[in-house]
C-alpha cells in the first residue's frame, strides 16, 4: 500500500519508527474528520501499541487504513503485527498495572480504553496482532 | 537523534519541547537536565509542553522521573502548557501524573517556583 493521507504501512524496527507511526495516524485521523480529542486518543493509543510491537514483539509493522461501516462516515483502523513470542496470558496482559518488565503496565489496557474497537490475536510462538478502530462522532 | 535545549533563567532551567519526542531523546534529556542542575545549582525546572500534541505513557513517565530526580537535587519541577486534549487522553490512559506539579502556562509556572515575572506587577 502506498502512503497517502488516509493510510499506509510502516515497518517498526526502531524508536524513530514509533514517531513515524504517530505522524501517519495523526494525518489519517485528521483526514477522517475525528475531533481533536479523538485524534489525540488514537495517536496516543497507536504510540503505546507501536512501542509494544518494538519492545515485546521484537519489531513488526503498523498498517493504517480507512475503516468502513454501513451508513456511517469511515473511521481509522490500525493493525499492529509482529512475529515475536506472542502473549502467553492475554487476560493478564490486559490487566491494569501488570507489566512484563520495565513499563507501567498501561500499554494494552490503556490503549484499549482510548479506542472504540480493540481486537487482540496472539498465540505463544506465533506473534501478536492488535487491531484498533476509532469512529468519527 | 535530536537534543532538547535547556535554557537558564536565573535559578530556573527552562525546557521547551518543540519536537515529536523519540524515546532516545527523552532519555538524553533526563541526563542533560541532571547534569545542568548540579552544575548550575538551579532551584527549579520548567518543562513547557505547549507544542506537544501527544503524551504517551513513556513521555508521561519522563515527567515523573524528572520531577523525582530534580527533587533529590533540591529543585522543583513544573510542567506547563498541557493541551486540553492531552490532559483528557492522559487521564483515560490511566496516567494522572500525581507527583508532578503543573501550571497552565509559563508565567504561572514561574510564579509557582517563586520567580518574579518581569512586567507582571507581582500579580
Amino acid at each position: 500500500m502506498t502512503p497517502d493521507t488516509t493510510g499506509g504501512e510502516i515497518t517498526i524496527a526502531s524508536n524513530d519508527d514509533v514517531v513515524r507511526v504517530r505522524q501517519l495516524v495523526r494525518t489519517a485521523a485528521a483526514a477522517a474528520g475525528l475531533s481533536l480529542v479523538d485524534q489525540t486518543k488514537i495517536v496516543t493509543a497507536a504510540s503505546e501499541l507501536a512501542r509494544n510491537t518494538l519492545i515485546h514483539g521484537g519489531g513488526g509493522s503498523a498498517r493504517v487504513e480507512s475503516a468502513a461501516r454501513a451508513g456511517r462516515r469511515p473511521g481509522v483502523r490500525i493493525t499492529f503485527t509482529d512475529d515475536g513470542p506472542g502473549i502467553p496470558d492475554v487476560d493478564q496482559a490486559l490487566t491494569e498495572g501488570w507489566t512484563s518488565g520495565g513499563g507501567l503496565g498501561l500499554g494494552l489496557p490503556g490503549a484499549r480504553r482510548l479506542v472504540d474497537e480493540f481486537e487482540l490475536r496472539t498465540e505463544p510462538g506465533a506473534g501478536t496482532t492488535v487491531t484498533v478502530t476509532k469512529w468519527p462522532r | 537523534m535530536d537534543r532538547v535545549p535547556i535554557l537558564k533563567i536565573g535559578a530556573v532551567l527552562l525546557v521547551s519541547i518543540q519536537i515529536d519526542l523519540e524515546d532516545q531523546t527523552v532519555l538524553a534529556l533526563q541526563e542533560d537536565l541532571a547534569d545542568r542542575i548540579t552544575r548550575t545549582g538551579a532551584r527549579g525546572v520548567i518543562i513547557d509542553i505547549t507544542a506537544v500534541d501527544v503524551v504517551d505513557s513513556f513521555i508521561g513517565r519522563m515527567f515523573a522521573t524528572i520531577a523525582a530526580m530534580s527533587r533529590l537535587m533540591d529543585a522543583e519541577t513544573v510542567v506547563v502548557g498541557m493541551r486540553p486534549a492531552v490532559a483528557i487522553t492522559l487521564v483515560e490512559l490511566g496516567l494522572s501524573l500525581g507527583g508532578v506539579r503543573t501550571a497552565l502556562d509559563l508565567e504561572k509556572g514561574m510564579r509557582l517556583l517563586g520567580v518574579a515575572v518581569p512586567g507582571a506587577d507581582g500579580r
